[in-house]
């Protein structure tokens, strides 16, 4: 297997810089401070460290026996990403973004935020390495993110609301790439998943890898082999990415990434890329694209905000029609129920988004041998979820 | 290849005299309001026109235009259907015909079919604000089977001397230059960098060069017709549409500020 993306920032067809020539110096001047930062080992170490002592890495690897034995199939173990500093995967990415963002001498950077993760994580590093930070978040998902947005505020960050178009990820992107053209002296975009041009999918994707070199070493001293299967759920696609990556050269190793079902594919409200969308550009890279005959984007929906976004990673695209990465997706419903599974079998709280990777456990692990070993990226905790799933069953907070 | 584009420019070099270049959204707020501003503005002196292709996601447009790609989209603009329309402007008019329209609507309908049916339909030029010249060769192999359109690529205050370079060779019938670094739509300050960037670039490339992002009016259009080949206006027409397009005088008004934007440039 070839090193990709190769030097045009491909992986195969999809990927590449589709962005306005305003940006592309600074696409390659990230390019050019990413390539040099992967190879300095001062900058390799402060970057570990710092997910030593401030994420709190490394994770833990979690045999769930209890979930395993109701499922009655294969070993279930959950890589434990909720467990990080500010409750998701997104921290990984913006501590690497933010030590790359002084080094670029830039004391600005903006963001988008679906669920409010990524958008809490860049407010939080933003805080600890004195940068000036501000966030563009869709007002839909404001609503029913509320207290992701109070987080962010109270960390110093400010947060604009997006009333564009679906009002969602999509828009939050947009309004930040519009951000970024204004202000790409002084600004540094720091985007959260492994989406948009070049450097972006392959920057964020080794940020995030520290996810399967754990978990690869570790099911390795607790089993003394490798899984059967990996499985994470897919919005933009790096949480999944981060765990897949390390694993790729093992064939034996079967991945799944669970997109979002929404109302189910027949309903046409999802954002299940795989079904039903076809390669496109949209916000800087080639990718499979959600879209009409006419190449305008499609409205997405899911229950799960983070995973609300009508593109998905070039990466994704590549191993899709590759046939090395499994693509599936679980509706609302599905999700829902897997939210309550974990909580109550577990004693953990997915996010909503997780949710949709435990509800593809939920469907797998039963149709595999008891010996065979699943491990399921646990990318968030549902703690931002609570009070919109209370306001889904009408329970007054 | 000389077309259209190329032959404006010259004639009016040889009068001395600059090029106003319009933009409209197609479809914005309906296709045969496109068509009939489109020979008013021929009529009024406007030397090209450019046509927003309206797309979902415009990452380089300011509040104004994305809403009227919002209202074109709405009423049920496709872009077969303004090639459609093109084709009948074409019949009326000789003004060169320029497309703005993002990537993902070119590759939808494929690159190939859509420079056939453009050059068919009598489109010019083509200008995709978010294909660089680093991703251009398939559409640029694509319009050179089909016979065009030429495609226009856009430098910025932000380009370097190496990219400039590059877009200089890579494009053809002028060079559009961002006179701000933003987006469309937002106020032009500072036009002494602008004037020092075009005569730069115009003594490299020997190449026309037109200026557009951030101009509104006919002082403006003067002060940068000074030294830019052409200026572009966009946003503060489009705002016009937005506010007065279903006014029983609009076409009259959109004449007289076209002939007053020709004035201006020309004085």
């Amino acid at each position: 297997m070839a090193t990709l993306p190769d030097s045009h920032g491909r992986f195969g067809q999809f990927g590449g810089m589709y962005v306005p020539e305003t940006l592309m110096p600074a696409i390659l001047e990230l390019e050019h401070a990413y390539l040099a930062a992967k190879r300095d080992k001062q900058f390799q170490q402060e970057f570990h460290t710092c997910l030593k002592q401030f994420v709190g890495r490394p994770t833990p690897l979690y045999f769930a026996e209890r979930l395993t034995k109701t499922l009655g199939g294969a070993k279930i173990y959950l890589k434990r990403e909720d467990l990080c500093h500010t409750g998701a995967h997104k921290i990984n990415n913006t501590v690497g973004q933010a030590i790359l963002t002084r080094r670029m001498k830039k004391k600005r950077v903006i963001a988008e935020t679906g669920a409010g993760q990524h958008g809490v994580a860049v407010a939080t590093v933003a805080a600890m390495f004195g940068l000036d930070a501000e966030i563009y978040m869709g007002t839909e998902d404001m609503e029913r993110q509320a207290l992701n947005v109070f987080r962010m505020r109270l960390l110093g960050s400010k947060v604009t609301g997006v009333d564009a178009g679906s009002r969602t990820l999509k828009d939050a992107i947009s309004e930040a790439m519009r951000d970024w053209t204004t202000n790409v002296g002084t600004t540094h975009y720091l985007l959260g998943s492994v989406l948009g041009a070049h450097p972006y999918p392959m920057m964020i994707r080794d940020f995030q890898s520290v996810i399967g070199k754990e978990a690869r070493k570790q099911i390795l001293a607790q089993e003394g082999r490798l899984p059967h299967c990996l499985v994470a759920c897919v919005g933009g696609g790096s949480n999944s990415m981060g765990l897949f990556y390390p694993f790729l050269r093992d064939t034996k190793v079967a991945m799944r990434g669970v997109e979002a079902g929404g109302y189910g594919i027949a309903s046409g409200k999802h954002a299940a890329r795989f079904s039903g969308g076809k390669p496109g550009v949209l916000h800087g890279t080639m990718t499979y694209l959600l879209q009409d005959e006419d190449g305008q984007v499609n409205p997405t929906h899911s229950v799960s905000a983070g995973l609300d976004y009508p593109a998905v990673g070039p990466e994704h695209s590549f191993y899709h029609d590759q046939q090395r990465i499994q693509y599936t997706s679980v509706n609302d419903d599905e999700a829902l129920k897997a939210f309550d599974l974990l909580s109550q079998v577990e004693g953990i709280i997915p996010a909503l988004e997780s949710a949709h990777a435990v509800a593809e456990v939920v469907k797998l692990a039963p149709t595999m041998k008891k010996n065979q070993i699943i491990i399921m990226n646990l990318s968030g905790r549902g703690d931002k979820d609570v009070q919109q799933i209370a306001r889904m069953r009408g329970i007054p907070l | 290849m000389t077309n259209r584009i190329q032959q404006t420019f010259e004639a009016l070099q040889a009068k001395g005299e600059k090029a106003l270049i319009p933009y409209i959204m197609a479809g914005d707020p309906s296709l045969a309001m496109t068509e009939s501003l489109v020979l008013t503005m021929a009529e009024a002196g406007a030397d090209l026109i450019e046509l927003g292709v309206p797309f979902s996601d415009p990452i380089a447009d300011g509040p104004v235009i994305q809403q009227a790609a919002e209202r074109a989209l709405r009423s049920g603009t496709t872009l077969r259907k303004i090639l459609a329309t093109v084709r009948s402007i074409r019949t009326k008019t000789a003004v060169p015909l320029i497309f703005m329209s993002y990537y993902n609507t070119i590759m939808a309908m494929g690159l190939e079919a859509f420079c056939t049916k453009a050059v068919e339909a009598g489109i010019d030029g083509l200008i995709v604000p978010d294909l660089p010249p680093e991703e251009s060769d398939a559409l640029y192999a694509a319009a050179q089977q089909a016979g065009g359109p030429v495609v226009i690529f856009l430098l910025a205050p932000t380009s370097t001397p190496q990219r400039r370079k590059e877009v200089i060779t890579r494009t053809h019938g002028f060079i559009y230059y961002v006179s701000l670094t933003g987006i469309t739509g937002a106020q032009l300050t500072d036009l002494t960098q602008v004037k020092k960037n075009v005569q730069a670039i115009q003594k490299a490339a020997k190449k026309p060069v037109a200026v557009g992002f951030g101009i509104a009016t006919p002082e403006q259009a003067n002060k940068v017709g000074q030294f830019a080949d052409g200026v572009i206006i966009g946003s503060a027409l489009v705002k016009t549409i937005a506010s007065d397009s279903q006014s029983p005088s609009f076409l009259t008004q959109i004449n007289t500020t076209i002939t007053n934007l020709k004035t201006a440039l020309s004085s």
